[in-house]
């Protein structure tokens, strides 16, 4: 296993590339702990991708090195880095069974057999397939195929790094559970330095001890589930974790209130003047519908979405999202909304400013 | 304007993939198909377009049998996971091309394209072409062509599935308030109870090709006919514990006993299958009468206002998830606690004995 540095690290699919545009990858500089699981983090076309391939070695970086270790791998080809990757679909031999597809990169590397049907049972036991090792990969489905990548994937213990590109899309909900959970307490048990790369943020959220997340080619945020969640860099992570996504309020700020639409917000920290654009964050956990206390709202709709309600609504002309508990009745003298004030965060031209305690 | 099917089903290669199936959907409906990959949803929408033919059974439409009538003569838009949209063809034109086929004039094809356009947040993208456009740009094109037709029935077979996260939070959003303006009947296949959730209307619970259950959407969900229906329509899945009934008193598997209330007094004795949603296992033990069974955690996945635990009890796995952050240590003995109103009693097959009691308060 191995720590990755990213150094001075930028990526343009341009040969001459003019501006910060051409760039997929804009320079980053970070270096990210052995044994840790890492999740890449954000929409389609943010970068996560060549990312992960700059990493892997199936694309070098257009400036900047990358280093396993301290070993600079930035001209490595990918065989020679020692990772080992699972892709979007399943990448299977048909003609093999299930156990010579799992003992592959073993045998490739001449382990002893008596290793290999152990680790193989091992693995097989692992990804639930313990029957079927004795079955032609051919005529499984999309599910059990894309667990045999998974398991293949894992069946070395001596990589520098285990590299998911969106593993689980084919999987089904029910399925995605288990094997999320195995790879999780797979990580706990061998500490593979693992990065993972997707769209999806509960994956991301429940996968990693740190999540990466890229807007735009950036890294905006590397933080715990947590920090992502309390205390959003940048409106882009507000907004992109969460479900819905946090609330952002445009806001005028001075000392430990906020304005808005001529009504006072208390904060909880406090804030010089505040120019350029000032929003204030707020997730939609965190507002409470009363029958006249705080800013005046319009319901709009209630979606009864199970364990709890989403209202959507407007706020002097502009949508909200506030979660209420699925017991909690929504009646129609609900006109107004209170935030708590411990998680409302203050945002100047789409980044975090903390303020000083008030 | 209903679409009805009277008692279809269908066999493939002799194996019955489609089990006997009655399902009345009415004008400006959604209806959603819930269940995993290899349900039978796909293969329901299917015979419902007119693309297969029923080996028994009729399909009604205002009540004139077209069993057997091609789709071609019938007015049905379809959208599938794949964006399909014509890659030379700017999206007005693609929009357009369904009126197009149909010999509409001009005036009448640009009010409708504009109206449709307008409905999926189109309007200023009609000149592009598809492959200019994002993932979610492309599938709201296609979205607008099947809109666009007036059809009668439009089929959605996963259509977000491609998306990514966030594009589908706001399409799932979008969608619903569609067709609550369109007069169409509109069944929307899925895998994720979530979705089917926010799309709100009527789901049907499928499971190896039969609809276990039709209903609105919330029933189904609160007050499930089988631990099937439970099990398609719980993410993550509903956990299950064995009981013995005997008398006032309830046993479960590590022995642990409780008084029987309320509705399970009045059970016959017997052995039953209890179910509770994830989302009600509590740490704490909140009312009085909470049940505390004590589990060993093997796994904790936090997502930020959330926390899943997993749980081993005796032989089971279950899934707790729990409000706000808990850094639990793994491999430790855990008390969690259930409130007896968030249980359901199946019997030992898996029907439904006693919804629980919170989902009939309201």
């Amino acid at each position: 296993m191995a720590k990755i540095t990213l150094d001075n690290l930028a990526h343009s699919y341009f040969s001459n590339p003019k501006s910060d545009n051409d760039f997929a990858l804009k320079e980053m500089d970070h270096v990210w702990a052995d044994g840790e699981a890492y999740a890449l983090l954000g929409a389609s076309g943010c970068g996560k991708s060549t990312l992960l391939n700059i990493i892997s070695g199936l694309l070098h970086p257009s400036q900047g090195r990358i280093l396993f270790d301290d070993k600079d791998v930035t001209q490595s080809t990918t065989a020679d880095r020692n990772i080992a990757q699972v892709f979007q679909f399943p990448v299977v031999y048909d003609t093999m069974t299930v156990r010579a597809n799992l003992e592959f990169p073993l045998k490739n590397r001449g382990a002893d057999p008596k290793y290999i049907m152990q680790r193989v049972q091992q693995i097989g036991a692992m990804i639930g397939m313990e029957s079927e090792l004795d079955k032609r990969a051919r005529g499984l489905t999309a599910d059990a195929k894309q667990k045999i990548s998974l398991g293949r994937g894992m069946v070395r213990e001596d990589v520098n790094a285990l590299l998911f590109d969106e593993p689980l899309t084919v999987i089904d909900p029910h399925m995605k559970w288990e094997l999320r959970t195995q790879l999780k307490s797979l990580h706990h048990e061998f500490g593979h330095t693992m990065i993972y790369v997707t769209h999806d943020q509960t994956e991301a959220l429940t996968f990693a001890d740190k999540v990466v997340v890229m807007y735009d080619g950036r890294v905006v945020q590397i933080g715990t589930p947590n920090e992502l969640y309390d205390r959003p860099q940048h409106t882009f992570v507000g907004y992109f974790i969460g479900s819905p996504g946090m609330n952002v309020i445009t806001a005028q700020v001075a000392g430990n209130t906020a304005i808005v639409h001529g009504l006072k917000v208390p904060l909880s920290q406090a804030y010089d003047n505040l120019g350029g654009k000032v929003e204030i964050g707020v997730r939609p956990e965190a507002i409470t519908l009363t029958e006249g206390k705080g800013l005046p709202i319009t319901i709009r709709r209630v979606e009864d979405v199970g364990r709890h309600k989403i209202i959507r609504a407007e706020l002097f002309g502009n949508d909200i999202n506030i979660l209420a508990h699925e017991d909690q009745p929504i009646s129609t003298e609900m006109s107004h909304v209170t935030f708590d004030k411990d998680c409302i965060n203050v945002y100047v031209n789409d980044w975090l400013n903390c303020g000083v305690p008030a | 304007m209903t679409l009805e099917l009277r008692n279809i089903s269908k066999i493939n290669n002799g194996q019955l993939h489609i089990h006997a199936t009655n399902l009345t959907l009415n004008k400006g409906s959604m209806n959603v198909l819930l269940g995993p990959t290899q349900s039978g949803k796909t293969s329901l929408m299917r015979l419902m377009a007119g693309l297969d033919v029923p080996t028994t059974g009729q399909v009604f439409w205002e009540g004139d049998d077209v069993t057997g009538v091609r789709v071609q003569d019938r007015m049905i838009a379809m959208v599938y996971q794949q964006f399909i949209n014509y890659p030379s063809m700017s999206v007005y034109d693609n929009i357009a091309s369904p009126l197009r086929l149909m010999g509409k004039s001009a005036t009448v094809i640009d009010k409708a394209v504009k109206k449709s356009a307008d409905l999926m947040q189109m309007t200023s993208l009609l000149d592009r072409k598809p492959l200019e456009l994002s993932g979610g740009q492309q599938q709201r094109c296609a979205l607008a062509r099947a809109l666009v037709k007036d059809a009668g029935l439009v089929l959605l077979d996963e259509p977000l599935a491609n998306l990514d996260y966030k594009l589908r939070e706001e399409l799932r959003v979008e969608i619903p308030k569609i067709f609550e303006d369109a007069g169409s009947i509109f069944v929307y296949a899925t895998t994720e109870p979530e979705e089917a959730l926010l799309l709100g209307g009527n789901t049907a619970a499928l499971w190896e090709g039969q609809v276990r259950q039709f209903g609105l959407t919330p029933d189904v969900y609160r007050q499930p006919i089988d631990a099937t229906t439970a099990r398609v329509f719980s993410d993550p899945p509903m956990n299950f514990l064995k009981l013995i009934k005997s008398g006032d008193q309830i046993f479960f598997e590590d022995r642990q006993s409780a008084s029987a209330t309320g509705r399970l007094l009045d059970l016959p004795d017997d052995r039953y299958l209890a179910g509770f949603r994830p989302n009600h296992v509590k740490l704490d033990k909140g009312r009085a009468d909470s049940l505390e069974f004590i589990t060993k955690l093997a796994v904790t996945e936090l997502t930020g206002s959330e926390t899943f635990i997993h749980l081993n009890h005796q032989e089971d796995k279950w899934v707790g998830l729990i409000n706000g952050v808990h850094n639990l240590e793994l491999g430790i003995a855990l008390s969690v606690y259930i409130d007896p109103r968030h249980i359901y009693i199946f019997s030992e097959n898996g029907d439904l004995v006693a919804p629980a009691a919170y989902a009939l308060a309201d």
